[in-house]
This record gives C-alpha cells, structure tokens and sequence, in this order.
C-alpha cells in the first residue's frame, strides 16, 4: 500500500514536559491503524500536529504523499486531505444534517447560502460510504450513533484520504459499534486511512492492521494488530503487568443488604430482583441501553420505579429523592463523571465535602473550617488523592485522581451500598488498578458493592458475581470464579 | 494556602488577617491596588478637602443603597441566575411600609408608634418574601430562565406599585425612620450600620453555612450538585428569596433616605448593581464570587463618585469611568496573558 | 406538508401564535377600536423603535453573545446624527448612512473588546453601556434637541391613503424601516454563508473554530450589525418623537430583551428566527394595547405585561417539561 504520511523525529516541549520525543509514525492509504497510549502519553500532541494545531519542534518532519513539511498549519492539513472527529464530534445541534455536512466546504466570503450545493455535497458524501440519514432533521434529534455518522459524513465531504477518529465508540452501543467498524471497512477499500485514537481496543483491534504504542511522549513500537490483545497492550501502554485472580469467596453467611423483588420501571427496566450481601461486589454488565444506569438510578432515588420493591436490610424502602438514599446509605458514583459526578470548576475541597455538608454542621449551622479542613485532608489522604492545594479547581486534576474525589465524597458519607457505574471510564489503566484496590478495601470492610460496567473484565475480574442486563432485564447470573471472560461475552451479546 | 503553618499572633493579627482576607485571591488584591492608587491619585487632585470627616461621612451615607441591592444581585449571580427584579421589588415594598407608616403613625404614641413600624417593615419583608417565592419556584421548579422570569416579576411587581400609586411619591415618614437614612451614630451613619448588619451574616451564609457551599456549587453545575444528594430546587428557591430580602432591606434605605418612595425610583441601579459584583470578582457565568471583593469594589465606585464630585464633574462622566474600570480590571489578567506573562 | 406541520405545532413559534391569536380574537370581539386600520397602524408605527432593535439583539443573542449598550449606542448615534443635519442640511440617505456608521463603529469597539481581549459579552456590554452613556450626557450636558430640519420633522408618507374619517394612512418612515431591517436580518440569517455560520457559532463555538471559521470577523458582523439597528432605529425615534434627547432610550434594553427572548431566542445561543422575534414583539404589542382599549387603567398595564409575561413562559416550560417526562435526566 502507498505511504500517506510519513512523521519522522517528531519531538514537542510544552514548559518543562517533554510531550513527544521523536517519534517516528508512518500511515499507509487504506489501512487501519490504532494508536494507543495512556493520558499524558503523547497522542493528543500528536494529532495536533498532524492537523496542524501544533508545530513540532525543528527537526522534525512531516510528509504527506511525498511532499515534505517542517510542520502543517491547519488549512494546509485539511488541504492535504487529514481530518479529525473529535470525541465531542464538533457538530453544530441547532443545524440541519445537510448543513452540518456541508457548512465547511462552503464557507467563504459574503455570498447568498447555495441551498442545492449543501444538499448535493451532503448527499454525494452520504452516498460515498452508503450512510442514509434525513437531510433535515436536526442534528440534537438525533442519536449518538447517527451524529457521528454525521461527522463521517462531513470528514467525507472535505474529500478525507486520513481519517483520525478520536474514542469512536466510547458512547455506542454493540450494535452501533458494529455498524460503524462495517463503514470503516468500507472506508478502507476506497483507500482511505483510519486511524483509531483509543482507550478502549477489543472492538478496535477487529478491523486494524496494525497498532501503535506510545507511552510517555515515546513510540513504544508499532506492531501487527492480529499479534495484540488487550492484555499484551495493556503491558506495553504502561509498561507494567497486571494480574488479577479469579478467587471464590464464600458469601454465603453474611448478611444480605440490599435486595429487589419484581422491580420495574416502563420504558428502563423491568422485573428485576436480585440480592446483595455485606461486602460483596456484584457486576452488573450488558450492552448500552440495558436499562442499567436506569436501574442504579432508581436504587439512588433519582429514577422512582413505577413496580416492585427495594429492601434495604430488611426494611422496604420508598425513596422519592437521592438525599434518601444517601442517609440510607446508598451511594452512586455516576458513569458521567465531568457533568454529574463532580462540579469541575470547583475546588477539590468543596467537591470532596459536598456530600456531607449537614453532617458538618455545628454550632448556630455553620460549618467549622477546622473541621472541614480536617475532613477533605483525611480523604486526600486515605485515598492519596495526588494534590498540591485541596482549593484548586478539580479539572486541574488527572481523570484517576479526580474518580478518586468522586470516591471520597461517597465514602465520606459512610455508606453500606455503593453503586459504581462505569468507575474506570476516561481513567488511564494504572490509575483504574488503584480504584480497583480502594473498591476491593471498601468490600473488605463490609461494603455492599455494585460495580456496572461494559468492560467484561473489569466486572469479571472485580466482582464476585456477575448479573448480565439485556433490554432492561435480568438475562443471566454467573459466579465469577467459574466463568471467564469468552462466557460472559457470549452472554452479554446473545 | 489551605494549611498555613501558625497564623500571626498579637496585636497585629486581627489588622493582618483583615488585609488577608481583603488581600488572599488575586482578584481583591488586584481590587486593592486600584483602591490604594485611585486614593492617591484623587488625594493629590484634591488636596485635604479628600480625606476630611465630611467627605468620608458622605460616602459612607450613599454606599449603602447600592450595597445592599448589589449583595440582592450578587446571591444570585453566585448561583448562576440572576434577579433583574430587585429594584422594583425594593420600591414596592418602600411603598407598603411607607404607607403603613404614613397611615397609620400620625397620632400614635409610644407602643403603637413603635408596633405600626415593625409591622410596616414586616409586612415590607413579607411582600418582598411572596416575590422572592414567585421567582423561586418559577426559576427552581418550572425551569424557565431566570433572566426571563425575572424580568416578569420586574413588570409585574413594578406595575403593581405603578397601580397601587398611580404613580406617586409616598412622603412625610417618620423621623426614626428618617434617622435610619440620614443619621448617624458614634459618625457613623447608621445606614452604613445597616449595611453591616446585613453584609454579615450574608457573608458568613456564602462562606461558612452548607447553604452557601451549595450556592457555589449550584452556579458551575447545578445538576452535578443535585447528584450529591442537595436538594439543589430547595436551594435556589431561598437564594431568590434572600435575594428578594435584602432588596427590601435596600427599600427601606432608600425610603429613609429620601424620607419617601416611590414605585420608579433608583431604576438606573439596575445594570450598575451587576457591574459592582462583577467588577468585585463575582463571575457573570455563576459559581465565583466573594462579599470582600464586592465590597472593596463598592468601596471604588464610591470612592470615584464622591472625589468627581468634590471635582464638579458630572455623575455621567462618573457612569463612563464606572464602565472603563470595569472593562480594564476584567481585561487585565487577558491582557497579560495575551502578552505572555503568564501561561 | 403534514411533516413540517407537525415539527411547527412542537415549536415556540406556534405556542406564541396560539396565545397572540386567542388576544387577538379575544381584543377584536371584545373592542371596537382594536381591529381597526388605524389602530394597527399606530401599533406598528410606534413599536417600530423596539422591533428594529430587536432584530439586532436575535442576531447577536443566535450568536452565543448578549448586547445591552445598544440603547446609547442608538442615544449617541441620533444626537450626532441631528446636531450635524441641523448645522449642514443634510438628507436622507445622508443621515441614515450617518447614524449608521456610528451605530457600526461603536459595535465595533464592543467586538474587539469581547473577541479580542476575551471578555465575556455582558461584561463588556455593561461596561460600554455605561461608558458610551455616560460619556452622551456628560458632553452634550443632557441638552436636548428640539427643533429637528423640517424634512426630517415632516417625514416621508408613501402610498397615502385618506379614509372617510379623513384620517390618513400609509406607508410612514417607521413601517419602512422596520419592514426593511426585518427583511434584511430574515435575509441575513436564512439566505447568506454568514448568517448560517452566525447559527453555527453560537450552536458550538469551539467546533466552529476548529472547522476554520473566522470567528473574529463573525464577532464583528454582530455587533455592527447590532450597531447598524441601533443607528437606524434611532432615527426613526427621533422622527416619532420630533426631538432628540439624550437621556430617554436607555433603559429600554431590557423590553427589547425582554422581545426577543420571548421569542424564542436562547441566551446560550444558536436558537432564534426572525418570525419568532416578531411573535414575541407582537405579543408584547398587542397585550398592551388591548389592555388600552379594554379600559384597563394605564397605571396597571404593566402588571398584566408582566403577569402575561410570567404565565406565558411558565406555560412554555411546563409544555416542555412534559415532553421530556419519563426522560431519565428529569
């Protein structure tokens, strides 16, 4: 295959950090190609210096379809045919699909809006990978599998022969996720090179061809994709091994805490009922869309069942608000950490102690600042929550660092159930193994622990029993010591 | 720092934790600098005529209306919203108490003279409370935006006023409540006490109650705080009532001051009282903001008016320069970044 | 076009219609004077003021900013403006042109300080609101002018029509001018590359710029276009009133504001249309005057603008609400 793009002796400094060290990366015309790394590795630098938001240092080069770059600005990337689909997809909610797809190649100077050009480019980049979506509807009405299609879509239409796609399928469902590796096949057979930007690899490393490492500014190597698996790239992301065993615990004598009889909610979930015992940690997995953070939801007193019941040790329980749960000892870490499990913009502090704030309270109500000081050093500490001031914004901290605080301000409130949803997402694989261990402690001590996740063997190998979820009810139960991975995937996607 | 080793000791230590307090984030030094330059500059224009009793006497007389109405606007601000109703709500119930007290005093003596007062400032409060409510729940509850909402409740309660009055001024108040305008005790003027009495325990209501934590909380992210078990609704609804107090305190002010009400009156201090807390560091997008900053900025607004009227300029020539502080303080830290100063 | 139907009925625009066509009904069965040639006339002539304006602010509000100097933007335009067609004689194209330029320079100056010294546009619109009235009626001592040149006080009247009553109708300088800016922002938003990428820049900044969109030059539009409405609309003021003054318009902004958001525009941005913000108008319009016609003492008009306000979008938003019950983020 011809080489698109040939990156030789890349190197980028931002301050005192060194962010890329002379990487070499060559991306070949119809090919897909992964690129891997943890938060901090490198692979955000660059992508901005592929599509020409940053320049790297002298020295470096950049070819692209032989002809030499010392760096790219923007135009002169996409001139070149590079594009990149952020995470966020950088659509436009409020415009129709037509001009989504078609608003970049007619921007210019002051001219009448060509309405037949927009459509005829929408449609023509539609038709280039066989997407058919409603030229007119509007972008917020649709799903996040079709806004992405939309952004292929557009990427298409700017006539892409690079595509770089950053966490594709962070968001989709199985079904989506299948959908979208078909169209990159297709992409690929009409020559255009994919690049997967990702956390996430078993679904990935299905269409790639090869798979490039990169860990703390440096290539750690570029290998054949058929010769990875999760596993051995986890090793070579972090340069670490991680083993966890699959030990039977016997649960049976303890108590039980939390338990559910027939509990439904239409439309969310239905006829669930299950039981949780002190210090257990149960998984709870199926596909997006299982009715599963719906069903956390409920237990959190956010999301009331329309059927059924909730006994907590024993008592029934009717909650109409979270601050229910919580003086019932119910806890939810939510899967979306940067817009409900923490205020951002806010100190780590404040966020720590949030949870508790009427706890806190003494004498006339107000908070004494001891006290609360106290507090937020006792968490940072427990959990060695990495900070310089407990008051700096809490987006200043790392996404391991800032689970961290979402974990202390539910353990600060001592719960007896915590209900993890997704408590690894956007957490670098290092960082998740420290989670992981505070989880394991919290079970130890007699917390009822829920862990939801899609990550197969983040449940299998972190819980005590698995319960598979498939369109909002209980499709399988498995010990987690007499399963395996392959087990459960075949149930989760049965 | 969150943990300083050992605050200093001695007669100094309250003056030093004053100054530190005034001093600790980069937004009230950058304040105090402004304060301490415009000072000089203004002592050097006008000479001692600046610095005599008179001169800080009076300043400390006008401060306290717009004070008061810029901590209404400032809860709010915190909070994310914003409350455009707090003039009208300060007129409206300046003109219940001043009808109370003009109805019903005359003649009255002791006892009575005293009770028809607080019931006139209670049943001010009350109106302002109603309002508060209103706003509240349509901002918390129904989930329409409070600039819309508010500006609702401006109209309408204005127009009650208007309606109620046909448009007049309610005069010939009582001197007690006169005094509360315009006299002083010990020298100082006893709305500047009044300001006190209420800048306090606001201020320890935002920085050390779970109230206030929730406040900031609410104004970066509302939907994240009611994740952590605030009933953030609950919330919201006391911030536009607090909001709507403090306007009725700042109606009381007014009234006392002019020895009359009227449904129309400081209207132009609508958009001025955003300015003063933005200019204090309160962030127009919600979650930021402290009462020292709002206060030291008061402090220069004021201190701007009197020494352009110890000059004979014009209160407009004040309103520009108003504007021109604000834009420059706001850009400062932008500008330096722009030149790269710091990163 | 039953499908485009259905997407209206779920709008903004159709719930403000509904409400407008029940006051109107309601106005025209219950007074005489409301449906009649000549109080539609007035209407239109004396909230031409607010429309225009209003049609600036959708602009900049679809943009993802906020203005409110631009009471005194259109205070400052119309005295220059005046002063000088007193001293010279001017003519229509003249002053238009004129306190358009004015209108356009002083938007501009709030687009470099929100754009390039990036500060938020409430900010900076509080900050030269003050600056710009101040700095008004500091230097033209609040004097105001009242003898305007006769064919400015005089007007134009197009297409006249006199009725048996002998009052007279047609098409008058605010009319135009409104019909014009109208058009011109419908044009603008709908029809040009500009006005698409304004929608798309207030829908998602941060994507606009990555896709190379030239926000700096976008920011300048806005507000010299809000600039440009304030210039005009200014003019037409001083027409209806027959003087100059300068401390009158400012003030205003939030009924202009209070107009457009009505009218469905958002605060954040992207959302908003030019039939929307004449709903809105309309509304505000029509309330008013039929709470004239109906009788209702003048003193308590503004508690029912205000009460009207407050029901109408509290309706909205329990509409809304019920749309998304069973949606598990409420």
């Amino acid at each position: 295959m011809p080489t698109f793009l040939e990156l030789t002796h890349i190197s980028k400094r931002f301050g005192g950090v060194q962010a890329l060290a002379d990487v070499d990366l060559t991306l070949e015309s119809g090919e897909v190609h992964c690129l891997v790394g943890e938060n901090g590795s490198g692979k955000s630098t660059l992508i901005k210096i592929i599509s020409g938001v940053q320049p790297p240092e002298a020295g470096g080069k950049i070819i692209i379809e032989s002809r030499e770059y010392s760096h790219l600005n923007p135009v002169e990337s996409t001139r070149a045919g590079i594009q990149v689909i952020y995470q966020d997809l950088s659509l436009f909610p409020n415009l129709t699909v037509a001009e989504n797809i078609g608003v970049g190649q007619h921007l210019g100077g002051f001219h009448s809006v060509d309405w037949n050009a927009i459509r005829a480019t929408a449609k023509r980049a539609m038709e280039r990978i066989g997407v058919n979506l409603d030229l007119d509807v509007k972008v917020e009405d649709l799903s996040i599998a079709n806004r992405q299609l939309v952004a292929i879509c557009r990427a298409m239409a700017a006539d892409a022969k690079l595509v770089i796609m950053d966490e594709p399928t962070a968001s989709l469902t199985r079904h989506e996720v299948d959908a979208l590796l078909a169209l990159v096949r297709e992409l690929k057979k009409k020559g255009i090179c994919i690049v997967f930007v990702s956390h996430r690899l078993d679904e990935v490393l299905e269409v790639a061809e090869r798979v490039t490492v990169l860990r703390d500014g440096k290539k750690v190597g570029t290998y054949d994709a058929k010769e990875m698996n999760d596993h051995k790239l986890a090793v070579l992301m972090t340069g670490k091994e991680f083993h966890y065993d699959l030990a039977a615990i016997d649960l049976s004598a303890r108590k039980t805490v939390l338990s559910t009889r027939h509990l439904s909610r239409k439309g969310d979930y239905k006829d669930i009922s299950f039981d949780l015992r002190e210090g257990e940690i149960l998984g709870i997995t199926g596909l997006l869309g299982s009715g599963r953070t719906e069903l956390a939801l409920s237990l959190f007193g956010m999301n009331p069942p329309d059927g059924g019941e909730i006994h907590l040790n024993g008592k029934r329980l009717a909650l109409t608000s979270n601050r229910e749960a919580i003086d019932n000892g119910i806890a939810y870490v939510s899967e979306d950490r940067l817009t409900l499990g923490l205020v951002l913009e806010q100190p780590i502090a404040s966020n720590t102690i949030v949870t508790i704030l009427d706890k806190l309270k003494g004498f006339m109500g107000l908070i004494p600042q001891a006290a609360r000081q106290s507090t937020v050093d006792r968490w940072v500490k427990d959990l060695s929550i990495k900070v310089s001031n407990t008051n700096n914004p809490v987006k200043t901290l790392s996404g391991g660092n800032q689970q961290r605080v979402v974990l202390a301000k539910w353990m600060a409130t001592a719960p007896r159930v915590l209900i993890l949803d997704s408590p690894t997402v956007g957490v670098d694989i290092s960082a998740k193994d420290g989670i992981y261990e505070i989880v394991r402690g919290l079970a130890a001590k007699g917390v009822a622990v829920i862990l939801i996740s899609d990550e197969i063997p983040e449940v299998l190998y972190h819980s005590h029993r698995i319960l598979i979820m498939r369109n909002g009810r209980i499709t399988g139960e498995f010990e987690a010591h007499k399963s395996s991975e392959d087990v459960l995937r075949v149930a989760v996607n049965a | 720092m969150s943990n300083a080793p050992h605050p200093p000791r001695g007669p100094d230590a309250a003056l030093m934790s004053l100054i530190g307090s005034l001093t600790g984030d980069v937004t009230n030094r950058r304040l105090a600098i402004l304060l301490v330059a415009l000072v000089a500059v203004f002592g050097l224009i006008i000479g001692e005529g600046f610095f005599t009793k008179a001169t800080v006497q009076s300043m400390a007389f006008q401060l306290p209306e717009l004070g008061i109405l810029s901590l209404a606007m400032m809860i709010t601000l915190i909070s994310g919203g914003l409350n455009l109703s707090i003039i009208s709500t300060a007129n409206l119930c300046a003109l219940a108490m001043a009808y109370i007290m003009t109805k019903m005093l005359p003649g009255t003596e002791g006892f009575a003279f005293v009770g028809w007062q607080i019931v006139a400032i209670a049943v001010g409060l009350l109106i302002a409370s109603i309002i508060g409510l209103v706003n509240g729940f349509i901002i918390a509850y129904l989930g329409v935006s409070p600039i819309l909402t508010t500006l609702g409740t401006m109209t309408m309660v204005k127009g009650i006023g208007i309606g109620m009055t046909r448009g007049n001024v309610i005069s010939g108040l009582p001197d007690s409540i006169v005094f509360l305008g315009n006299g002083t005790v010990l020298g100082i003027p006893t709305a500047m006490l009044v300001f006190a009495v209420v800048t306090i325990p606001m201020a320890i209501a935002l920085g050390r109650t779970p109230f206030g934590a929730a406040t900031y909380m609410i104004g970066s992210n509302e939907k994240a705080t009611q994740f952590s078990g605030i009933d953030t609704k609950r919330v919201i609804l006391r911030i536009y009532v607090i909001s709507s107090l403090l306007a009725a305190v700042a109606g009381l002010v007014m009234m006392a001051r002019f020895n009359s009400a009227n449904a129309s009156y400081a209207e132009s201090y609508l958009l001025v009282t955003i300015l003063a807390a933005v200019l204090g560091g309160v962030d127009p997008m919600g979650g930021f903001g402290k009462i020292a900053g709002v206060i030291l900025s008061l402090v220069i607004l004021q201190v701007i008016s009197s020494a352009f009227n110890l000059l004979n300029f014009s209160q407009f020539l004040t309103l520009a320069i108003w504007g021109a502080i604000l834009v420059g303080v706001t850009a400062v830290p932008n500008i330096r970044k722009r030149l790269g100063l710091i990163d | 076009m039953p499908e485009n139907f259905a997407r209206f009925r779920r709008s903004h625009e159709f719930w403000l219609l509904s409400v407008i066509l029940i006051l109107v009904v309601g106005l025209s069965v219950m007074t005489e004077g409301f449906l009649t040639l000549q109080n539609l006339f007035d209407l239109l002539t004396s909230y031409a003021f607010l429309g225009i304006l209003a049609s600036g602010l959708l602009v900049v509000l679809i943009s993802g900013g906020i203005d409110i100097s631009f009471t005194a933007t259109a205070s400052i335009a119309q005295y220059i403006t005046m002063l000088l067609a007193n001293k010279y004689g001017l003519n229509w194209f003249i002053v238009f042109a004129m306190a358009s330029v004015v209108g356009i320079a002083l938007g501009a100056i709030n687009a470099v300080l929100i754009d390039r010294l990036n500060i938020s546009s409430i900010i900076v619109s509080i900050a030269t609101l003050n600056i710009f009235y101040g700095l008004l009626v500091f230097i033209t001592g609040g004097k105001y002018i009242y003898s305007l040149p006769p064919w400015f006080s005089h007007g134009i009247y197009w297409f006249e029509y006199v009725d048996a009553d002998e009052i007279s109708y047609g098409i008058n300088l605010q009319i135009l001018a409104l019909a014009v800016m109208f058009t011109l922002t419908w044009l603008i938003l709908n029809r040009t590359n500009i006005g698409r990428q304004i929608y798309a820049l207030g829908g998602n900044r941060e994507a606009a710029q990555r896709l190379g969109f030239n926000v700096f030059r976008l920011n300048i539009l806005v507000y010299c276009y809000m600039g440009l409405t304030a210039g005009v609309a200014s003019l037409i003021q001083a027409q209806l009133a027959q003087s100059v003054a300068p401390t009158v318009l400012v003030g205003k902004e939030l009924d202009v504001l209070a107009a457009v958001v009505l009218g469905g525009a958002s605060l954040a941005g992207g959302v908003g249309t030019v039939f929307g913000t004449i709903l809105g108008l309309t509304l505000l319009a029509v309330m008013q005057n039929g709470l004239i016609l109906l009788g209702v003492s003048s003193y308590y008009s503004q508690f029912f603008v205000g009460l009207v306000i407050l029901l109408s979008v509290s309706a909205t938003a329990l509409s809304a609400r019920r749309k998304r019950k069973g949606v598990m983020t409420e």
